[in-house]
This record gives C-alpha cells, structure tokens and sequence, in this order.
C-alpha cells in the first residue's frame, strides 16, 4: 500500500448491466477523512457505482480502474474486497429467513479477525463486543435473535446496516441511500452513529437525494451524477443549491 | 438485470453443489454370490443359504407369487428406465467363516471399510452410546454390545440370528405392519430379504443404549433388500438410528428395504435415519435406486412413533415412513429433510392413517433442491371415521436454489370424522444471489452463508435428531451443496 496514494481512486471507469453501459467514463478520488456526499437523479447510477465497487457480480467493467490503497481491486472477489476494509450499507437490506442477527453478524465479525490471523471471538466474547456497538445505535439486545432483517421496519433495517458498518470498522463505507424512509428520529440516531464512527483514517461515501441527511452530516465534498458520470463537484454549498434549485439547473 | 443476475448465481450454485462423494469407495473381498437373476429358485437358494425355518420359506414365496403378479407403481413424480429384475445379484455375502465369536474373527477388510466410513464396531473404542448392528451388502457382520443389552432384556441383533433365536416373535411381527403384498417393493423385499436388524425391548424397558444399524451396499451388482423390525412392549422406549453409504459405481443399484415398527401401549419408538446413498453423478449417472417401505403401527393406547429422515443421496428415492394410529391417544410424527442435487429425484413424504380416538399426528417436511434435481413432498392424511378428535398439523417448506430445479408438494387430504382439525402450511423460498451478496459483502464467504441458510431452514428437524447425528446432518447437507450456491 502506497502512504501517499488516495484511499479510492476510479479512473475512467465504465460499467454495464445486460449490455447496458450505465457507469460512462467516471472519475472520483477520495482521501482518507473525506466524506462524499453523490447525488443525482434517478438512474444517474449512483447504487450502480456502490455496487461496483463492492464487487457484484451482476455488473461488468468494460474499462478503467478502481485502486483501493493503491492497488487496482477489479479482480479481488466482494468478501475479501470486504475484508480489504470496503464496506457498503445497501439501499434495500436483504432479510435472510433462518439466520440469526446474531450468527450472522458474529460470522462476519470473524471472517475479518481471520483474514488477518487474528483470534476467532466466541459468542460470549461476541456479545460483549456487539453489546456496545448496539448502543451506539440505539437498538435493543432483543434484536439480535431475530432472523436478519427478517419482519424489520425499514428504520431498523437501515439502523442494521449502521451497526455493521461500526462493527466491522472498515475505511471505506459507502452509504446507499441510508437516509430514505427514515423518520426524523431515526435519521438523528443514525446520523450521530455515523458522526461518532468516522474519524481521519476513514472515509465515507453518502449516496442520497436529499439534503436532508447532510444537514446533520457535513460532507468534503459534494458531487453530482448525471447519466454515468459526475457532472458537478463542489463544497457543502452546493448541495443546498441543489436543493433549491433543483438538478436541471445543472444539465441547461 | 433479473435474467443476469440469475446466470451468475447458477454458475455459483454449481460450482458449491458438486462436491465428490467421499464413501465412494469398494472394498474386495471374497463373496458368496448367488448369480443374478430372480425366480422362485432364487428365493428358495436364499432361504436354504440362511438356513431358514419352513415359516420363512413360506413368507417368502407367497411374497414372490404376489410380487410376480404386480406391477411397478408409476403414481410417483419419477422418470427412470425400466429396471430388469433379472439382472440384479440377490445375495452376495462375505465369504464365511462359521458364526463369530467376537469381533476379533470379523474380516479385517470389513472392519477397515467401517472404520473408514466412520464408524467404529470395536467396543472398546466406543465414543457414545450407541450399540451398533453393520450390514454390508447382504449380510450382517457384526451387532455391538449385544450383551450389555441382553442384561436389560432387549433383543438386537441381525434378522438372520433372530429368525433362529427367536422365531415365535419373528412369525408373530414380520409382515404384521408392511403385509408381504403391501406394494411392489415390498412384496419383492418379502421375497428375497437378505439381513437386517431386529430390535425387541420388553415390558417397562428403556433401552439403555441407542440402536444403529449401519449399511454398507459394496457390489456392484447386487441390490440390497433389508428388513428391519422393531416392537417396542407396553410402557418401553427406544431410540433408533439408520446410516447407509454405498460406493461410487455408473450403474444403479437397486435398494428397496421394508421397516416396520410395533408400539405397544404408552411405547415410544424413535426412528431418525441419515440417507447418504451414492447419488450419482453430475450428469445423472450411477446412483442407487431407494424404494423403501417404511410403517409404524402404534397398536396401544398412549404409544408413539417418531420419524426423523434426513435424506441427501440416492438418484431416485421413493419412501414415505408412515404411522398407523390404532390406539387412542397413540401420536404419529414425521420430521424430514430431503435434499437433492444434479439430476437426483426424490420422491418422500408421509401418510398418517387415524385410527383410534383423540390420535394426534404432526408432519414437517422440508425440501432443498439444487441443480437439475425434482423434490416432490407426497403425504396423506387420512381420519377414519371413529377417529373421533383426531388432529394433523402438516408444514411442508421447499427451498430451490438456481434456476433449473424443481420443488412439488402433493398433500392428500380425507377425512371421515367431523370432530378431526386439520392444519397444512406450506411455502416455497429460493436461495437468491442477492441474498449471497449481502453475505460475501459483509466478508462471509460462500460456503458458510449457504451452511448458515441451509442449517436455518432445517433447524426444526435438526433439532429432532440425536446429537451426534445432527451435526453429521448439518455437515453432510453443506458438503452436497458445494459449488452449488454462489
């Protein structure tokens, strides 16, 4: 890993889904203590550069490169792309019938502590581990027997996806939209957890339409995607102008 | 993007699922054949090999007259070619040795081939307490701690000691639950059963040990035609347990076993079998045919009989474990998991038959299909007219994972009595590649996040199973779908 090099970097970089090219020549470079915000339209392709750069398979890179620390990522498969220090908080959490919150987060917890030869934690070890990072977002030890995301509200869903990305404490957190369908409460508790998590080794990447949530979180910067690629970067400000204006006063 | 994503996941199905049989393996050893072929010879040689009481004799050729005038059931959701009865090896025997005294006289091949499976018949390296009865093809070689149970007056041993030992109670149970024309198979069992395991427990008794019998199909030619029976005395219990592997061969072998069991009244039966046939392969080829007839007649008041089936091998299985509820109050329970993969097909459920008054039954059955497979839940419940209060609750899951497999349930329904409540529910779920996604994003590889699934799904059966079996249960189930899922 290069000290010096950008914690992300995508050059050039164009995607397709079934033959569609939906990411057209994109370029973005984020540096450690950074946070993005990236707005736009709808299908602008903002959930489809979060997803890139997770690594879905679904989606091919026709050309350009994403360098994560350093070093291009394109061929690294999404769990060790995860380990890597990539996390990404989905648009829509998936429920997975059968499987506890607990196990699954616990497994996730030691997928990382073993990719770096570091001790596996027992579930008791686990609890107490867990136990404080629930109280970071506000939820409940009754939440861990539940079935992941199974029957949740889209609130505690989207506070799920927060409590991974603090337990996982990656560099790298991409935020799909975590503030849609969230109720002012809400959007408090989940703001205060991401203020609380970031600090200048990471960084973090807010997809939304809203100015809403960058009202409780300051962004670096603020960029705008139109049709695969960003039209527009600039400071806090313009994300308010956006507001008021409207995207189509970018694209006249 | 649905199609898309969908080739993705199939490729990494694939991949998970197809994972090498590890049993396959054949052991050489010198055999006492029978040569192939069936007619009323054959089960007379066979009988006069195992030099069989006239009874048997009997039980067997009336067996074979009927099974001459039946034909091959085709009700069942199955495809595969005609099977020639003529070119199947009916007995095929270790070469022996008069009867053994103890274990050291066992062919150290055969030991060998158990220990590789596992399975250890040495008593003194025993781990847990189970008492174990091994068949290997037509014979069986060795029954563990047959006298430490024989203190406590419970009967295990093979069918072939007992029809000597114990002939009264062989005349009296073989053929009282599964009748010898009861179906095709069965009727072809009746007639040409070779071993099997025999389980008696006495009045008042719980059976200090857990039963097992453990079969071993070696030859490449023969069938296997086992016969187990178990009757369980007023106020006893047991606890039973099945394992079966076979090696890895392009042709088919045809296994069609008969099990009945006898409850008396306030008996308890628990019978959890872990099915792992060879399944053939990737391409559908090889595999064991399993045609099974399995019964449990809870004949006293307050008796009960448990099924527990995990069933992942076999290319083609047929067998629906089934509770006749004689006695009032008896209780009838039928857990399953069937998973197939690649061009398996199985075929599996239950019938629950009330009888007797305020009888209770409860079915869950859960079907995971990968590949190219077809997994079909069949049941019936069915309320006689006396049965006055009786109760079912039915819960028939299906998981599909890919795109090319196939998940049926066909529940029958009849009722005669308007006192009975019925309860069925049933759903169909699909193991997607976004929900494979969300696993590998959050670092867990693929591999685990099937296991997790999988084992989710099928908690409810786990938990019905004895414990070192149910761990067996989990690993084998992961260890079938890999390269499967992904």
């Amino acid at each position: 890993m290069n000290l010096n090099s950008p914690l992300l970097e995508i050059k050039d970089l164009k995607v397709s889904i079934n033959d569609n090219e939906i990411l057209k020549s994109l370029n973005l470079e984020i540096n450690k203590g950074e946070i993005h915000a990236i707005m736009g339209t709808n299908g602008s392709g903002k959930s489809t550069l979060s997803k890139v750069l997770a690594g879905h398979p679904a989606y091919s890179v026709l050309d350009g490169d994403i360098l994560f620390k350093g070093s291009s990522i394109l061929d690294i498969d999404p769990e060790d792309r995860s380990h890597l220090g990539i996390f990404l908080a989905f648009q829509y959490p998936i429920e997975i019938p059968g499987v506890s919150n607990e196990d699954f987060l616990r497994l996730a917890y030691n997928s990382k502590q073993k990719f770096y030869n570091k001790p596996e934690v027992d579930p008791l070890e686990f609890l107490s581990i867990i136990d404080e990072k629930l109280k970071l977002v506000s939820m409940s030890p009754s939440f861990l027997s539940r079935n992941v995301n199974e029957g949740f509200s889209g609130g505690e869903k989207k506070r799920n996806e927060i409590l991974q990305m603090i337990l996982l404490d990656s560099e790298l957190s991409i935020l799909d939209e975590t503030d849609s369908g969230l109720d002012i409460d809400a959007l408090k508790i989940i703001s205060t957890g991401i203020n609380n998590f970031m600090d200048e080794n990471k960084s973090i990447v807010l997809i939304t339409h809203y100015q809403r949530l960058l009202d409780y979180i300051t962004p670096t910067y603020v960029h705008v995607m139109q049709d695969g690629k960003i039209i527009k970067t600039g400071s806090a400000e313009l994300a308010k102008e956006l507001e008021s204006k409207g995207y189509e006063w970018l694209t006249v | 993007m649905v199609n898309q994503s969908n080739k993705v996941t199939n490729t990494n199905i694939t991949k998970l699922v197809n994972k090498t049989y590890q049993y396959g393996f054949s052991t050489s050893i010198e055999k006492d054949i029978i040569e192939k072929g069936l007619n009323k010879e054959t089960v007379q040689l066979i009988s006069q090999k195992k030099k069989e009481p006239e009874f048997l004799l009997d039980f067997r050729l009336k067996a074979y007259k009927k099974w001459k005038q039946m034909s091959e059931p085709e009700w069942a959701y199955l495809k595969f070619p005609q099977i020639d009865y003529q070119d199947i090896i009916y007995y095929s025997a270790p070469k022996a040795q008069k009867k053994l005294k103890d274990l050291s006289e066992v062919d150290p091949e055969l030991l060998k081939t158990f220990e590789k499976l596992g399975i250890s018949l040495n008593e003194q390296k025993r781990l847990s307490n189970v008492a174990i009865d091994a068949v290997f093809d037509s014979v069986s070689i060795a029954t563990t701690f047959q006298e430490e149970l024989s203190k406590s007056g419970v009967i295990f041993a093979s069918i072939s000691e007992a029809v000597h030992d114990y002939p009264e109670l062989i005349e009296k149970y073989l053929g009282s639950v599964v009748p010898i024309g009861d179906n095709y198979f069965a009727a072809l069992n009746s007639a040409v059963f070779t071993d099997g395991s025999f389980c008696y427990i006495p009045q008042d008794t719980i059976c200090p040990l857990d039963l097992s019998t453990y079969f071993r199909i070696n030859d490449e030619k023969s069938g296997q035609f086992e016969r187990t029976l178990i009757v369980s005395e007023k106020n006893s219990q047991v606890n039973y347990l099945e394992g079966c592997t076979a090696p890895q061969y392009d042709t088919n072998q045809l296994h069609a076993a008969v099990v009945e069991l006898v409850a008396m009244e306030n008996a308890n039966i628990k019978y959890s079998t872990v099915q792992n046939w060879y399944s053939g392969n990737e391409f559908g080829n090889g595999g064991v045919y399993n045609f099974v007839t399995k019964r449990g007649l809870c004949a006293g008041t307050n008796s009960k009989i448990s099924w527990t089936q995990v069933e992942t091998g076999s290319s083609i299985t047929w067998k629906y474990p089934s509770c006749v509820l004689v006695g009032d109050n008896s209780q009838g329970e039928f857990y399953s998991v069937a998973l197939t993969n690649n061009y398996q097909q199985a075929d599996t459920g239950t019938k629950m038959t009330h009888i007797g008054t305020n009888t209770r039954s409860r079915i869950i059955s859960k079907g995971i299909s990968a590949g190219k497979s077809k997994n079909s839940y069949r049941g019936l419940v069915n309320v006689m007219s006396k049965a006055v209060g009786a109760r079912n609750y039915s819960q028939c899951d299906s998981l599909l994972i890919g795109n090319s497999s196939n998940a049926n349930t066909f529940p029958f329904i009849s009722v005669q009595n308007s006192t009975t409540k019925i309860e069925h529910e049933a759903s169909t779920s699909k193991i997607g590649e976004e929900q494979i996604f969300y696993f590998l994003q959050r670092g867990i590889c693929l591999e685990k996040a099937v296991e997790l699934m999988i084992s989710g799904f099928c908690r409810e059966i786990f938990t019905e199973l004895p414990l070192e079996f149910a761990a067996e249960a989990d690993k084998l189930l992961t260890l079938k779908l890999e390269g499967s899922v992904g």
